[in-house]
């Protein structure tokens, strides 16, 4: 094959990347390093050691980390199973496990009512957060929500579901947010399914349950792989639960990035909060590994 | 072992009538193919002998038994796709195996079952490979053992050979041939391919435009196709059909200017009924029932050569006939010299006479 001659000499290539290297440089790989020091250190937002912090060795980490409180509410242990019922929750079962069933339902359906549950499940997707947030907000108020109103009517008597249930709301909110991209990403692999791997397992005899068993989940394992780590990542990540409930009552719903904001933010402890991030970086970075991993062994086994 | 039964099954998709009114009765143990162009509805009927659509209306008797609305599950059939459907995610050996897993056959038996028809089929010593992994025509096998395996009523072919290049195709025809008479399995099997309905079919159905257009043995309905259609939809190339003008009272008919003598077409007296005289007809001869002459002949009428092509056992010529192209099958292997003018002369056994509506009167 002949080789490729580039259109641009290094130089002026150099030149052309410069600006977006240096923004990348200066908010991204700086902030990073930035905070990995930062959580060696006793620096805070006001006081002494706001201008002249001390390094504390890993002070940080070990106030995390300590094991007599750290299961208490509102201490990291704690905001650690709170993130992972979330994501169990809200990730897995609300929007891996209820897109997959969205996208079986509707697999080879044309009609009005696929249109129209396409079209609700996808704004759910495309409108902005803050308004979500107050809409469900409005939604779930006790005395003048929505879903009350129609319990009511029905004698199931008014719960106060941000005080009562918080953890639910949230999930319950975040399923209905994001259950739209593992449709569409399920939609189009089932489109790829030829009609005749099902009919053929139609005609053989094989049940609904044995064709999703048996052609539908290992012809997806790829797609579902992809899925659960990508929204996994986004759910661990995600801040908007901060809009419905605050991280309260009672720190009942703060996640870990809820909980990283009120250390390092609210009380001004940057060491501290540096330290969260690094640990919840750290499990990133493992989630990701995990999943490339996968992929890779995906590719050999294919 | 079942024999089928279509009655008034029709199909609409829309305002799109795919099946219409088809009535079809295929005995235990035929090999019976559903013949028509692309977009005819022959698919559309075998989809709904397996199950796969519901009839607009119509019933589908599997052996004696009403079948038309029941799961695929519950008719016993086996269907063959044209693209195979062998799951890329599975082995061979899982695949053939597949319709005795849903059935829940266990393991020991269910390998025995799967090696012996792998192994009959010729395929046997690649069940450890994936379909990706093996040639079109051992997938094409893998997908008839899969097909075999669990003892099904009825077979179901769906342009199975299509996707295969014309020396496995052929090699693929003789198999799925002799399998059949082996097994003495009822089988429908949906090609647009006449030459393959003609070679595997004990009889064949051509449908046009959702309509049973005759049915019959391949001799019968390659040598007396009841309409226009038909004619010209078997047969390669197909069946020449002239204009002419008849004349009842002589027995005879003109073509381009030639009187040619058609008493001895079978059933030419019952055609009294069905034409007038003077009217205009379809004269209907194989391009092998032709004889062609340098000199003008008796009963023969004629005809502008337009080319000669030879074909190794056989010379295929094309000529002109006023407006009409005709073709010659000449069964020899040295190619003729021939002047431009010839005259053509018809069998007379073997003429056909069709109206201008295209159906058979003698």
């Amino acid at each position: 094959m002949e080789q490729r001659r580039p259109i641009l000499t290094l130089k002026t290539g150099t030149f052309f990347l410069s600006p977006a290297i240096f923004f990348v440089i200066l908010f991204l790989i700086v902030p990073f390093v930035w905070i990995i020091v930062v959580s060696f250190t006793n620096q805070s937002l006001t006081g002494a050691t706001a201008l002249n912090p001390e390094f504390v060795g890993l002070q940080n980490y070990l106030d995390l980390f300590n094991f007599d409180t750290w299961l208490t509410r509102g201490n990291f242990g704690s905001s650690m199973i709170i993130t992972l019922e979330f994501v169990i929750g809200s990730a897995w079962i609300g929007q891996v496990v209820l897109g997959m069933g969205l996208a079986i339902a509707f697999y080879r359906r044309k009609g009005a009512l696929r249109e129209f549950v396409n079209t609700l499940v996808i704004l759910c997707w495309i409108i902005p957060d803050v308004v979500v947030a107050f809409s469900w907000s409005a939604y779930l108020d006790r005395d003048y929500g929505t879903l009350n109103a129609i319990l009511n009517l029905i004698g199931l008597g008014r719960p106060d579901w941000q005080l009562a249930f918080p953890l639910f709301a949230i999930i319950l909110f975040n399923s209905w947010r994001g259950a739209a991209f593992s449709m569409l990403l399920f939609s189009s692999a089932l489109a790829t399914i030829p009609p005749s791997y099902l009919e053929t397992a139609e005609v053989a005899g094989a049940s609904f349950w044995q064709k999703q068993r048996d052609i539908i989940l290992p012809l997806l394992r790829g797609h579902i792989l992809t899925d659960m780590v990508l929204i996994t990542l986004w759910t661990f990540n995600t801040f908007s639960p901060f809009l419905l409930t605050g991280g309260g009552p009672a720190f009942k719903t703060e996640v870990i990035s809820i909980f990283t904001y009120r250390i390092a933010f609210k009380f001004f402890d940057f060491g501290m909060g540096g330290a969260i991030a690094v640990v919840a970086m750290v499990i990133n970075f493992a989630l990701a590994l995990v999943y490339l991993l996968m992929l890779r062994k995906q590719a050999v086994y294919s | 072992m079942a024999s089928i039964v279509l009655k008034d099954l029709s199909k609409t998709f829309g305002k799109v009538v795919a099946v219409d009114q088809v009535n079809l009765t295929i005995q235990d143990g035929e090999f019976f193919a559903l013949l028509g162009p692309s977009g005819c509805g022959k698919t559309t009927t075998l989809r709904m002998i397996a199950g796969l659509e519901t009839p607009t209306s119509g019933t589908i008797f599997i052996g004696d038994q009403d079948m038309t609305n029941c799961n695929p599950r519950e008719r016993d059939v086996a269907m063959v796709f044209q693209d195979y459907a062998l799951y890329p995610h599975m082995t061979i050996e899982e695949n053939v195996g597949y319709p005795l897993k849903v059935r829940r056959i266990n393991q020991a038996e269910r390998k025995q079952r799967v090696t012996d028809v792998s192994n009959n089929l010729g395929i046997g010593s690649l069940l450890e490979r994936r379909p990706g992994q093996i040639s079109g025509g051992q997938q094409q096998r893998a997908a008839v053992a899969r097909a075999v395996v669990h003892h099904a009523q009825v077979f179901l072919f769906d342009e199975p050979l299509s996707n295969l290049d014309a020396k496995l195709r052929f090699e693929s025809r003789g198999f799925l041939k002799h399998l059949q008479k082996e097994l003495q399995i009822t089988t429908v099997y949906v090609t647009h391919d006449q030459a393959e309905a003609m070679a595997l079919a004990d009889r064949i159905a051509i449908i046009d435009h959702g309509k049973v257009a005759q049915v019959g043995s391949p001799q019968e309905v390659y040598l007396r196709p009841q309409t226009v259609f038909v004619a010209s939809f078997l047969g390669n190339p197909p069946m020449n059909l002239l204009p002419c003008k008849l004349d009842l009272a002589k027995r005879q008919v003109q073509i381009n200017g030639s009187q040619i003598d058609v008493s001895q077409v079978s059933q030419i007296n019952g055609i009294k009924t069905l034409v007038s005289e003077g009217e205009n007809l379809s004269l209907g001869i194989r391009p092998e029932h032709i004889s062609l002459y340098a000199e003008e002949t008796a009963q023969a009428f004629p005809a502008e050569l337009y080319v000669t092509q030879p074909l190794g056992s056989e010379v295929l010529v094309t000529l002109q006939v006023a407006e009409t192209t005709v073709s010659v099958r000449l069964f020899t292997d040295e190619p003729p010299e021939l002047p431009r003018r010839v005259w053509l002369k018809p069998d007379p056994k073997r003429i056909l006479l069709y109206r201008t509506d295209g159906n058979l009167v003698a």
